[in-house]
């Protein structure tokens, strides 16, 4: 997408969260966690099932707010104006409309002018190999095919940080190899990438530096090759040795 | 038999010749449904979408309710009606009793809850599914009711059309606060109502195929819209 990303001038990041919680139904499911996110290294977020992973990510893309604690940008969003970050869910929501429309739609919600959206939208489409299908309507792509437009939909809006909540979690293997290769792109071309997984090849494929969650808590916060190799806790430590057999 | 088929003969005279009062009849038919049906629709969306995407307390009540009253009977409509509007009714001054008005206002609070309650349904569906999205996206609350009402417009249609198929076919309603007077306020069911038990069976026969085709269109549109709607955009 060869044009440079349009940047307003200070950069969103760090993303500082401070004593974090999320409580449903009297249940901490995010538990006091305090991080920061950089510009630059990929997280990858880990952890078991109900660890909070899902929560912790869209607390951090504002679609939750916490119970208690404080979640910062380094600028900070402001109601009405274009988001500097966007989010790729593990099912993809598409509108009843075709796949460039659906990227249109997001471009126009993000500012983008009239006569710049159709342009845009196509650019997205070609780089996630999608450009063939850009008049077909989005609902009915194949699951691999909507997730890609996802992709497409939300690099589009040239975020400085996307979000990825298990984008691959329901897309045969051949579709993710190719998922994971733009969001890839998307890193290469200056996105900070955010992304849980449960799987740990992909994590370790994707990923700089890895956040364990458990239990709702920030269990171990490390670079790949050592949470890998050497993990510090107990708990990272179970979880690798009980998920490895099946990655 | 030998009735029935001489009124069969007799109807298809009736329509094939475009009797006046046959005309007139369907005429106010459907100038009174119609007219219900937009004046429902235009309370009834924006309700049904309002209950959809709010929480209030009692807000299941209100559900439970609304579901309920899709079942109202027309006759019972049609008595609060008809006190509201006569002569001793808070409404009584404006003199709206047996004119079409009146039957316009019945069958407003009849389908009002058919098409609330279908749109609130279908709107929460789509909500609960694109509201994350939408709110990644940015778009403030009114752009994505928009968004929403748009996308999911065909089964709204649908809403409407069920609405306009009980308004055409109810009779209770219509009866007593029109009072189906001759060329004021007779419309189809009334008038089938009344050919009967006058033994005019060719005029009731007539309106009653009129009626049953107009409901078998109505209800073919909605499915066919739906289908076409699912092929083209799944």
């Amino acid at each position: 997408m060869g044009d440079e990303p349009m940047r307003a001038p200070v950069s969103i990041l760090p993303l500082r969260l401070e004593e974090v919680s999320f409580i449903a139904g009297g249940r901490p499911i995010v538990d006091r966690v305090s991080l920061e996110l950089e510009a630059g290294p990929r997280t990858i977020i880990l952890g078991p099932n109900g660890a909070g992973k899902s929560v912790l990510m869209r607390l951090c893309h504002g679609l939750l707010a916490p119970t208690s604690g404080r979640i910062e940008w380094a600028a900070p969003e402001r109601p009405g104006e274009r988001r500097r970050q966007a989010m790729v869910f593990q099912r993809p929501v598409m509108l009843r409309r075709s796949a460039i429309a659906n990227v249109e739609y997001a471009l126009g919600l993000a500012g983008a002018l009239a006569v710049e959206r159709a342009q845009q939208a196509r650019a997205a489409l070609e780089s996630v190999g999608l450009a063939h299908l850009a008049e077909r309507s989005a609902r009915v792509l194949s699951g691999g095919e909507q997730q890609r437009l996802a992709l497409a939909r939300a690099w589009a809006l040239r975020p400085e940080v996307l979000f990825l909540d298990e984008p691959t979690a329901s897309l045969d293997p051949g579709a993710s190899v190719e998922v994971e290769r733009i969001i890839q792109a998307i890193r290469d071309a200056g996105t900070k990438i955010v992304m849980c997984t449960h799987n740990l090849g992909q994590a370790r494929r994707l990923g700089d530096e890895i956040l364990f969650l458990n239990q709702g808590r920030l269990a171990e916060r490390a670079p790949v090759e050592r949470f890998f190799n050497a993990p510090a806790s107990a708990e990272a430590q179970a979880f690798i040795k009980g998920e490895l057999p099946w990655t | 038999m030998e009735t029935i088929l001489h009124a069969l003969r007799d109807a298809g005279r009736l329509m094939a010749a475009l009797d006046p009062k046959l005309v007139e009849i369907v005429g106010l038919s459907l100038k009174v449904s119609l007219s219900a049906v937009v004046l429902a629709t235009a309370l009834a969306l924006p309700l049904g979408a309002a209950i959809a995407v709010s929480k209030f307390r009692g807000r299941q009540t209100v559900i439970v309710i609304l579901n309920a009253l899709m079942g109202l009977p027309p006759v019972v409509v049609g008595l609060i009606v008809y006190l509201l509007l006569s002569r001793a009714g808070p409404l009584g001054a404006m003199g709206l009793l047996f004119t079409p008005t009146a039957m316009v206002i019945a069958q407003t609070i009849l389908i009002l809850p058919i098409i609330a309650a279908l749109a609130r349904q279908a709107v929460e569906d789509a909500w609960r599914e694109y509201q994350e999205q939408l709110r990644s996206l940015g778009a403030g609350s009114g752009r994505a009711a928009l968004t929403l009402v748009w996308d999911i417009r065909f089964s709204l249609l649908t809403a409407v059309l069920a609405g306009l198929g009980r308004a055409a076919a109810e009779v209770g309603a219509v009866m007593i606060v029109g009072g189906n007077i001759d060329g004021v306020t007779r419309v189809m069911t009334t008038a089938i109502a009344l050919e009967t038990s006058k033994g005019d069976l060719a005029l009731a026969l007539g309106l009653g195929i009129i009626l049953v085709t107009l409901v078998l269109l109505l209800n073919a549109a909605a499915y066919m819209l739906k289908e076409a709607a699912q092929r083209r955009y799944g």
